[in-house]
């Protein structure tokens, strides 16, 4: 019925017939992945992984369990829809993980209250100016400012010095590292307003984290924006060649990535009440994992948002797993390197797989 | 005059010393199809770069579509109505073939700058179309060209260039690294935009293809045209002569 015919041989196609999405892999795997820890759980620990096993607690799920799988994923997670998509356009981003700890400080210090339990606050960094007790939009914008600033240096250095994304943006996670250490010079800056807390406050970076995800799945399906992202990640010259000004949409791209890991830092520093210098370390790699771990494609043009949360939510599940199986926090770092390495390779042969069939 | 499509007078292109085109002058008409020949580096593709854009001519005059033109780039010279299929296909891999058909200048639902909501249904329905004029077999549009053969994927381009209604299709050995049935398919379009009175411009080494396809052959021999011949008057021996140089002098058309 929605077969139509063009061409002289009368070839036809379906109109409706879709091809199998690549996140559906991804999501197997990670129903495997809970299903082997259910297993395991009931046949060696005598517990369930997934479901609620305490008497006095009226629910089917264990829903703290699921709680914390996505909780303990959802910063790192934002900062993984930006990267997502600057991979996609074919660059990488070694500074999100800087950039967070460089506006975690700066934020938190336009976000302090003037006195506890009755005392000025000792934390303070700008007490003497009077800017404690700021509205909640003003940390907020500082950090939104934050961001944009390093994304706009990445992105020009990509677009301009030709210099490869890998080298501009480990220039700016080293740099942005620096300044998370000169701002308080290594003090940690806490005591947020309330309003400031609220924005971590339980699951509030899940909600965020998930909004975001959808809000960027719908820009790369549906907008220009999106299409010019494959476009360039899959093939810059012919991008280039059809008219699209990849140099300014390279920048964009890199100012997204640099808001999104803003907000990261904003909930993350809300979340824990302090800013520290060191927040943020290896965040970036773990957000390159998870769009790796999603079927994103190192090599640019392929990948979507929604495997980058499940690619998240795999992380969370090994997390998870293996603390619900009483494993050392070593064994979880050391499988998810395997895991990783495992990602990339099913890819390839599910990739060499698809070009024999067609 | 008016029915010239695309005339230059001197065209011109040195690169530093080297004379890669001297004094071209060329004329197309509406609907005509015509052959350019010539040996690898006879000027045949500086010719076409110097009228699409992609360089800037050392002097010379190029008339377009009735008036005289300057193109700043091959933008400019694609909007105002020349499609050119590039040698190595200027095309996106991971896209499937309605955006790769509209790369560049998708149509757009609601204008909101980079963020611009795409209108899809209308560019799917336009793919569809282009398709069906070219007379392209395509198995699946929602499929990336990643995994098509090399003639499913020159056709996606040879379609693209058909979709925009151009005024001058240009191709650049649309079909040097094709098999024969899909040489077979390319040259099918290619009649298909014949009977649609569409004028193109094609270079290519095959001599059946060119006499197969164009009304008329241009020979260029180091930077100049050598021979601008009619079909019928003239065979692939006489071509070649003018090819190789055993033949010399401008060969004109009988008036």
């Amino acid at each position: 019925m929605s077969q139509t015919t063009h061409g002289v041989g009368g070839l036809s196609y379906d109109a409706k017939k879709r091809t199998w999405p690549a996140e559906f892999n991804v999501f197997l795997a990670l129903i495997i992945l809970v299903g082997a820890f259910e297993l395991i759980g009931r046949v060696f620990l005598g517990d369930s992984f997934l479901f609620n096993t305490r008497a006095n607690v009226d629910t089917i799920f264990n829903e703290a369990r699921l709680q914390i799988i996505i909780l303990q994923v959802s910063i790192v997670g934002i900062i993984a829809i930006g990267v997502t998509q600057v991979i996609i356009s074919g660059g990488i981003d070694l500074s999100s993980g800087s950039i967070v700890g460089a506006t975690a400080m700066i934020a938190m210090s336009f976000a302090q209250v003037a006195t506890v339990n009755g005392n000025p606050n000792p934390k303070a960094m700008f007490i003497e100016q009077g800017w404690t007790d700021l509205p909640v939009i003003v940390p907020v914008l500082v950090a939104i400012g934050c961001g944009l600033l390093a994304g706009l240096i990445n992105g020009s250095l990509v677009a301009y010095t030709r210099i490869p994304p890998f080298i501009a943006t480990l220039g700016m996670m080293v740099t942005a590292r620096g300044v998370a250490k000169w701002w308080s010079k290594g003090q940690p800056i806490s005591f947020p307003t309330e309003s400031f807390a609220a924005i971590g406050k339980g699951l509030m970076p899940v909600i965020i984290f998930i909004s975001l995800a959808i809000l960027f799945q719908l820009i790369m399906t549906y907008t220009r924006y999106g299409k010019h992202c494959y476009a360039i990640g899959s093939n810059e010259d012919a991008a280039r060649m059809s008219g699209i000004n990849v140099q300014n949409h390279k920048i964009l791209v890199f100012v997204i990535a640099g808001i999104l890991a803003s907000l990261a830092a904003v909930v993350l520093s809300s979340k824990n009440l302090t800013a520290q210098a060191g927040m943020g370390v290896m965040y970036e790699l773990d957000a390159i994992a998870m769009a790796v771990i999603g079927g994103v494609s190192l090599s640019g043009g392929r990948g979507s948002i929604i495997g980058t949360v499940i690619g998240a939510l795999i992380f969370g599940v090994i997390i998870s797993g293996f603390t619900f199986l009483r494993l050392d926090a070593y064994y979880q770092e050391m499988v998810k390197g395997v895991i990783i390495i495992g990602a990339v390779v099913l890819d390839q042969w599910r990739q060499r797989l698809r070009a024999m069939r067609a | 005059m008016s029915d010239i499509v695309l005339k230059t007078e001197n065209l011109t292109k040195y690169y530093g010393g080297v004379h890669a085109l001297e004094g071209a002058n060329f004329e197309l008409r509406k609907g005509e199809h015509v052959a350019i020949m010539g040996d690898n580096g006879a000027g045949k593709s500086t010719f076409v770069r110097q009228i699409t854009a992609v360089e800037q001519r050392t002097s010379g005059k190029v008339w377009f579509d009735g008036q005289e033109v300057n193109f700043a780039g091959p933008i400019a010279a694609r909007e105002a109505g020349i499609e050119t299929v590039f040698q190595n296909l200027a095309l996106a891999d991971d896209l499937d073939v309605p955006s790769n058909l509209f790369l560049g200048r998708e149509k757009v639902l609601f204008n909101l700058g980079p963020f611009s909501i795409l209108d899809r249904k209308f560019m799917r329905k336009a793919t569809e179309a282009a398709l069906v004029r070219t007379a392209v077999k395509i198995p699946n549009l929602n499929n990336t060209i990643r995994h098509m053969s090399g003639g499913q994927r020159q056709c996606v381009a040879i379609a693209r260039t058909a979709t925009f209604a151009s005024k001058l299709i240009i191709m650049d050995e649309p079909t040097a690294a094709l098999g024969v049935q899909e040489t077979a398919q390319v040259e099918n379009i290619i009649r298909t935009l014949k009977a649609n009175g569409e004028p193109l411009i094609l270079i290519s080494h095959n001599m059946r293809q060119v006499f197969d396809l164009c009304d008329r052959i241009v020979v260029f021999r180091r930077g100049r045209i050598v021979a601008n011949l009619r079909k019928q008057d003239t065979d692939g021996n006489d071509i070649v002569s003018y090819i190789t140089g055993s033949k010399t002098g401008e060969a004109e058309l009988a008036a």
